[in-house]
């Protein structure tokens, strides 16, 4: 239970990689990729914190995560196609 | 620590290793096609191996139940499914806008495949015989 602390660095190191595009990017999809990895790696992340607290909800909640996530990036998707 | 907590452990080792992967793809690559395609399939496998590991060291640990497995396995089904869609929603999206490739890129299907449909010689897709072999 010690080594979960190394991969929450891990993941937070992603993080903050991802965020550096996400501020530098030059056009706007490639700030939307770098968002579409971040909900990703913050799946993983709750998933993970379930275990750190050991409650099982947190599962559930990494869950609905993802799916408004995947939604959203479709809908930005559909934006930036020209028709919502 | 048994030999189940081990093996998820070991898993989420792997795939927190991929999430950092695909972060050093987004920042490295040159341009937004390059950056999609490595980041996308790098963080698609990392989550796989750390929701998959998770359910197993759950397992191996006195709170657990099968109940974690199950609903690890679930979200990680739900993102194998859902992140390449994801991914090629935005990637056309991003063709659509005119953005265009890196100037080391050689080869551009999509604008070929574009371009002989206007001209009218196009077949449609030679549909499933000979998709077998």
């Amino acid at each position: 239970m010690i080594g979960i602390n190394v991969y929450l660095a891990l993941i937070a190191i992603a993080t903050l990689l991802s965020m550096y595009r996400v501020f530098r990017g030059p056009t706007t999809v490639d700030r939307l990729v770098a968002v579409d990895i971040m909900t990703t790696i913050t799946a993983g992340l709750m998933v993970l914190f379930a275990l750190y607290y050991q409650r099982m909800i947190f599962l559930d909640v990494a869950l609905v995560y993802a799916i408004l996530a995947f939604g959203g990036v479709i809908a930005f998707a559909r934006y930036m196609e020209g028709g919502l | 620590m048994n030999a189940l907590a081990i093996i998820g452990e070991v898993l989420v080792l792997i795939g927190t290793f991929f999430y950092l992967l695909s972060a050093l793809g987004l920042i490295r690559m040159p341009d937004v096609y390059n950056r999609m395609q490595t980041s996308t399939k790098s963080a698609t496998l990392g989550s796989l191996g750390v929701m998959v590991g998770v359910g197993i060291w759950a397992l191996g640990t006195d709170f657990g139940s099968a109940a974690w497995l199950t609903k690890s396995i679930v979200i990680a089904v739900f993102l194998l499914l859902t992140n390449p869609i994801s991914a090629h929603a935005l990637i056309r999206a991003a063709y659509k806008s005119g953005i265009p490739l890196w100037e080391g890129s050689v080869v551009d299907k999509y604008r070929e495949h574009l371009e002989a449909k206007e001209r009218g010689e196009v077949e449609e897709a030679p549909a499933e015989e000979g998709g077998e072999e």
